[in-house]
């Protein structure tokens, strides 16, 4: 078998134990853990893709999952439109955000590219504050309904939401997967690595950037809309803040940035920790998640750049930062 | 040489500010040659160098590959049109694999991964380090990184390639195996043009020299020639190399 089958079988296995939880969890405080957990890896593999394996690292990822969000609760609340349509025209929308900001965002480099991802996705958190068509600073209420597939509106189980999440992880993952091993993922990886070596070797170091964002930003979107019909009462504050670009980047950070299996084994440390530390901290623990990811950040740079994964690699590379 | 060269390089300079790093360097390269463009530090080699690349515009001039005009074109472009480089220090990708490092290269040419995967093998073993084709990139040893360069460029499938000074830090012994290996990629067809001040390795390899100095051409001719030019002795030699 080799190496990339073996990759398969191993999802298969997560896919199979995963699916099984929810039958074994009833309590529906565990479930909601599990359905972020999901959620936040698969966006984490969204982020993944511009940050992990293109190398450019986005701050402001929140932004698509705010147009996300917002685009599938006006489809569903004003329109009636289902929030499965509603989510794609969100990630749609997203891809064309992502590709008009990349057209000036790619010039610039390294650290001036993150900061201008911090700004725009503020901007964006502004604008969304003040504009009333969608609800100003009071956001959207979904409107009640039945439980029922077609809304994604689920009030007593919370399964679905976790087959939901876990098949968003899958899209991503197998997305990734197949981009891995393709043209543009070896093209991202050499623009990571040293954009001016990739230029030499025809690669073209613009376009892939802006490939890499488009993409990044769709499922970033969807994620956006999945989690407006979990929460079913979106505003600014709840999907367009700082810390949700802080959460996209993280668990792939903390897991194994670049690799397909990091998103996931850095969300399945993260979320569980800060989702239980804030439960247990009630409402004083509010900065509490912050102090927890700077000192995430802190350990795994000093001691493990590459990640959690690399502790399973037989040839850790010892002058790999990410 | 025979038949139109591949590479005309018309009254280029390069101006950086106030600072002449090229002025009006007029040359033609001819289909099969190995070039050597050789000059003391400063001469303007690497800038001359980079601008038949395409990682820096000229100021004026003009320059043509098989007879089109390229001085505008970037580097990615010109990749396509098949023109090869390597750097002076070596800029592998690492966090790939020596074979996933080459396999960028190839990709210029195919879409397909297991035929440019394929493809990466033969170059790595005709290179001589497809023994490391699973090894990270940052795990090679100079001389072999110095080869994974080559390698990488080769995959782009280059009509013309471009070295810079990959004899540079080498020992002797595989300074020889460097030269062997570029008639090697000569022989295949490619028509090489080579930045180096080691003379003592450039001169037996190279078809023809070109010596710059100060941004100027200086000489121009068979190797044998050129070391026994006076402007090139007084320029860059230095006097104990007349009695040679």
């Amino acid at each position: 078998m080799t190496h990339r089958q073996l990759q398969l079988v191993l999802l298969s296995g997560v896919v199979i134990a995963l699916a099984i939880l929810p039958r074994v969890i009833t309590d529906v405080y565990m479930l909601n853990v599990l359905v972020l957990t999901l959620m936040y890896a698969a966006l984490s593999q969204s982020w993944n893709i511009l940050g992990g394996y293109c190398g450019q690292i986005s701050l402001g990822h929140a932004l698509y999952f705010g147009v996300g969000a917002y685009a599938t609760s006006v489809f569903y609340a004003s329109f009636g439109i289902t929030p499965w349509l509603g989510a794609l025209a969100g990630g749609v929308i997203s891809m064309l955000l992502a590709l008009g900001l990349g057209y000036p965002c790619f010039r610039l480099k390294g650290h001036y590219f993150s900061i201008a991802t911090i700004v725009i996705a503020e901007i964006g958190l502004l604008l969304v504050h003040n504009w009333d068509a969608v609800g100003g600073a009071l956001g959207i209420q979904w409107p009640i309904g039945p439980d029922s597939w077609v809304t994604l509106q689920f009030a007593r189980d919370k399964a679905p939401y976790v087959y939901l999440a876990l098949g968003l992880f899958v899209i991503t993952w197998l997305v990734t997967y197949w981009i891995e091993d393709s043209r543009w993922g070896f093209w991202w990886r050499a623009v990571k690595d040293n954009p001016e070596a990739a230029e030499s070797l025809g690669v073209e170091v613009f376009r892939s950037k802006m490939a890499a964002a488009a993409l990044s930003a769709f499922f970033t979107a969807l994620g956006g809309g999945f989690y407006a019909a979990f929460v079913s009462y979106i505003d600014p504050e709840s999907v367009m803040t700082f810390r949700f670009s802080l959460l996209f980047a993280l668990p792939a950070v903390l897991g194994g940035i670049g690799t397909l299996w990091g998103p996931l084994v850095g969300a399945a440390v993260l979320i569980p920790l800060t989702e239980i530390t804030r439960s247990y901290m009630g409402g004083s623990g509010n900065g509490l998640d912050l102090i927890i990811y700077g000192a995430l950040i802190m350990i795994i740079s000093l001691a493990k750049p590459e990640g959690i994964l690399s502790l399973f690699h037989r040839n850790a590379k010892p002058d790999a930062r990410p | 040489m025979s038949g139109e060269p591949i590479l005309e390089i018309r009254n280029v300079s390069k101006h950086f500010g106030g600072l002449t790093a090229n002025d009006d360097v007029s040359l033609n390269v001819g289909r099969g040659e190995i070039l050597g463009l050789i000059g003391p530090n400063g001469a303007g080699k690497s800038t001359l160098f980079n601008m038949i690349a395409g990682a820096l515009p000229v100021t004026a001039g003009t320059i043509r590959f098989n007879g089109r005009d390229i001085t505008a074109m970037p580097g990615t472009a010109r990749c396509a049109l098949g023109i090869g480089r390597t750097f002076q220090v070596p800029r592998s990708f690492d966090t790939m694999t020596v074979l996933e490092n080459v396999m960028v290269g190839g990709f210029m040419r195919s879409s397909s991964t297991g035929a440019v995967r394929r493809a990466a093998i033969e170059t790595l073993d005709f290179v001589g380090i497809g023994g490391r084709a699973d090894a990270p990139a940052v795990e090679l040893t100079p001389p072999e990184k110095r080869r994974l360069e080559m390698a990488r460029a080769l995959a782009t499938r280059p009509q013309l390639l471009l070295l810079d000074e990959v004899m540079t830090g080498l020992t002797p012994a595989e300074a020889k195996a460097g030269v062997d290996l570029i008639r090697k990629v000569r022989d295949q067809g490619v028509t090489i043009i080579m930045v180096e001040h080691v003379m003592e390795i450039v001169m037996p390899l190279v078809d023809r020299a070109v010596v710059l100095h100060l941004g100027r051409l200086l000489a121009e001719g068979n190797p044998a020639d050129v070391v026994r030019d006076d402007k090139v002795i007084t320029a860059y030699l230095g006097e104990r190399h007349r009695a040679a």
